[in-house]
């Protein structure tokens, strides 16, 4: 803190505190400097949206075209990623499937902040029988490692990418939950609780408006935490085969598609998806470290 | 016809009797002092009449009633319909007592939108703020609650229990947490309040001294049962109860330091610059 502050301050010639009300952009830079999580996660997260938008809207070959006469052809100046064992465009493909998978990865991370938060303030703010069937259900599906459980929910469910989605967010409803739950026992007995209580707002009022904002600090922390998570389940089940299917351009599924070449030295097929995998999974948990500095201690 | 009234309340938490026998009226317009050391069930007393008591605390006996209708009894809690409109409460620590992530303004606005359909709830936010002499209340609405100080937020809660127009308010400790020179302040506009308002006041608090010159009536609280209750003349100059009569002697004898009026402050430094100063 020492550190930070004297590097702040040296940085400030005008030397004002924060209180003298410096502009937005010098605020911004900063928080830049304070948190260079920030920096870092930021610039990995928008080059991974840039990319993924560009690939989407105009990838340099169709991700899907069949081209046989060029399989497995090594990187170079027409394929910059090489192409695969049918010939398609390896740098499309991983473009395409970047896309795809942050896509899911923050549909899941959304669907179980919301399902958790909700589920989590009823049952800590109502407690009595409710909290006890709902903990107990999180119980249950705490007891499996969330990898196993949404892969044994997608064998059930099938193969599609919204069966993929609700598996994956099922395992993970309980770690947002049981932290919400948390903070609502919290602040549940909070002054301005009773008070607004006092003043005769209605229960639900009191959960939505009082309660709610105080409490979903660390569960915000989680959510963006899960979106690096979901990314690495669903491409992980794609790869075991029971997540998304080929021949869609998914990372998980062209990482399993080029495994048998690595050992014949067409080492592209697979590496450079599992590189955009790590890239965009590294600048997500950058992001949740930032989000974890700003929001920590909040709602406790 | 009471206001508030209470009829042999009987609280329990498990089989511990932590409340016996309270009986204590608050008529429209009055203000009843309720006075007794932390833990002797001052504050349980009002939560019940609210309907928020904690859930390990039970009623075993006794009613409630407000405007001449039952709320409270034993088996029955009716307190839903009538917290806000009908009885109000302020509480001790008032910056815990206000939401910190929502601007003031805001909290009591959402008390007014619920109760007074007519008329503009953010004009009268306003207006209810200067009213409770928060200076510049338009932007004072906009600030949150830890950009006020404990005293403006008390204010704020004092809105809040007022927007309402209760029948009943009751402040628990209302200045306990406050400097003491806010605390006169503030019992000043509840008092203004009160009979600007017609609506009845039970004031709540550990000390006396609080309580003796405002309040009309005075009731003692020891060990979950009232002791004493009367006007505050008789209490004060006759006590019956020893506990009451302790609390008396107390508040006769301040600590008094010496018999000689207040000096003024000596000058400040600056109003002196040093005599060698530049010389």
């Amino acid at each position: 803190m020492g550190l930070t502050g004297a590097g702040f301050g040296a940085g400030r010639p005008d030397g004002t505190g924060p209180a003298a009300g410096p502009g937005r952009s010098a605020r911004l830079r900063s928080e830049l400097r304070q948190h260079p999580s920030l920096v870092v996660g930021g610039v990995l997260a928008a080059a991974t949206l840039i990319v993924a938008i560009a690939g989407h809207i105009a990838p340099p070959h169709n991700p899907l075209a069949l081209s046989p006469g060029h399989a497995l052809a090594p990187p170079g100046p027409a394929h910059w990623f090489g192409t695969d064992q049918f010939g398609r465009d390896v740098f499309s493909r991983v473009l395409y499937g970047l896309g795809m998978d942050v896509a899911i990865g923050l549909i899941v991370a959304a669907l179980a902040f919301a399902v958790g938060c909700a589920a989590g303030l009823v049952a800590g703010y109502l407690g009595g029988w409710v909290d006890d069937i709902v903990m107990r259900v999180t119980d249950i599906l705490m007891s499996f490692p969330s990898f196993l459980l949404a892969l044994s929910i997608a064998v059930v469910l099938g193969n599609t990418v919204r069966n993929v989605i609700i598996a994956v967010t099922i395992a993970y409803v309980p770690y947002i939950l049981r932290l919400t739950r948390g903070s609502v026992l919290a602040v549940r007995g909070a002054d301005y609780v009773l008070g607004a209580r006092a003043v005769g707002a209605s229960r639900s009022r009191v959960m939505t408006l009082h309660v709610l904002p105080n409490t979903v600090g660390p569960s915000v922390v989680q959510a963006t935490l899960l979106v690096g998570w979901a990314i690495l389940d669903v491409s992980g089940l794609s790869f075991l085969g029971v997540g998304i299917q080929p021949p869609s351009p998914e990372l998980g599924v062209q990482i399993a598609q080029g495994a048998s070449y690595i050992t014949s030295g067409q080492w592209w097929v697979s590496v450079f998806p599992g590189v955009a995998i790590i890239l965009a999974v590294l600048a997500v948990n950058f992001l949740g470290d930032y989000a974890d500095d700003k929001l920590r201690g909040r709602g406790s | 016809m009471p206001g508030l009234q209470i009829d042999g309340l009987r609280i329990a938490i498990g089989d511990r009797d932590v409340v016996r026998a309270v009986d204590l009226a608050v008529e429209p317009g009055s203000c009843r002092g309720l006075v007794g050391e932390s833990g002797s069930g001052k504050s349980l007393t009002a939560l019940a009449s609210l309907g928020l008591l904690p859930r390990a605390a039970r009623i075993t006996a006794g009613r409630i009633l407000l405007g001449g209708d039952e709320t409270v009894t034993p088996d029955r809690d009716r307190t839903g319909g009538v917290r806000g409109s009908g009885i109000a409460m302020i509480f001790q620590s008032p910056r815990a007592a206000l939401n910190p992530v929502l601007r003031v303004g805001h909290q009591v606005e959402r008390v007014l939108r619920r109760k007074d359909q007519h008329g503009d709830p953010r004009k009268r936010c306003v207006e209810l703020l200067g009213a409770v002499g928060l200076g510049e209340p338009d932007k004072a609405a906009r600030l949150y609650p830890h950009e006020l100080s404990g005293g403006m937020c008390q204010r704020v809660m004092i809105a809040m229990g007022i927007a309402s127009e209760p029948q009943v308010l009751i402040a628990d400790e209302p200045v306990t947490a406050l400097d003491v020179t806010v605390q006169a302040d503030i019992l000043d506009l509840l008092d203004d309040i009160r009979s600007r308002t017609g609506m009845g006041m039970l004031l709540i608090s550990h000390d006396l001294s609080v309580v003796a010159e405002r309040c009309e009536s005075i009731s003692v609280m020891w060990q979950g049962a009232i002791v004493e209750a009367g006007p505050n003349r008789t209490v004060i100059n006759s006590p019956r109860h020893p506990f009451t009569a302790e609390l008396v002697r107390d508040l006769a004898n301040p600590p008094n330091v010496t018999d000689r009026p207040p000096q003024p402050l000596p000058a400040r430094p600056a109003d002196h610059p040093p005599a060698e100063a530049g010389g």
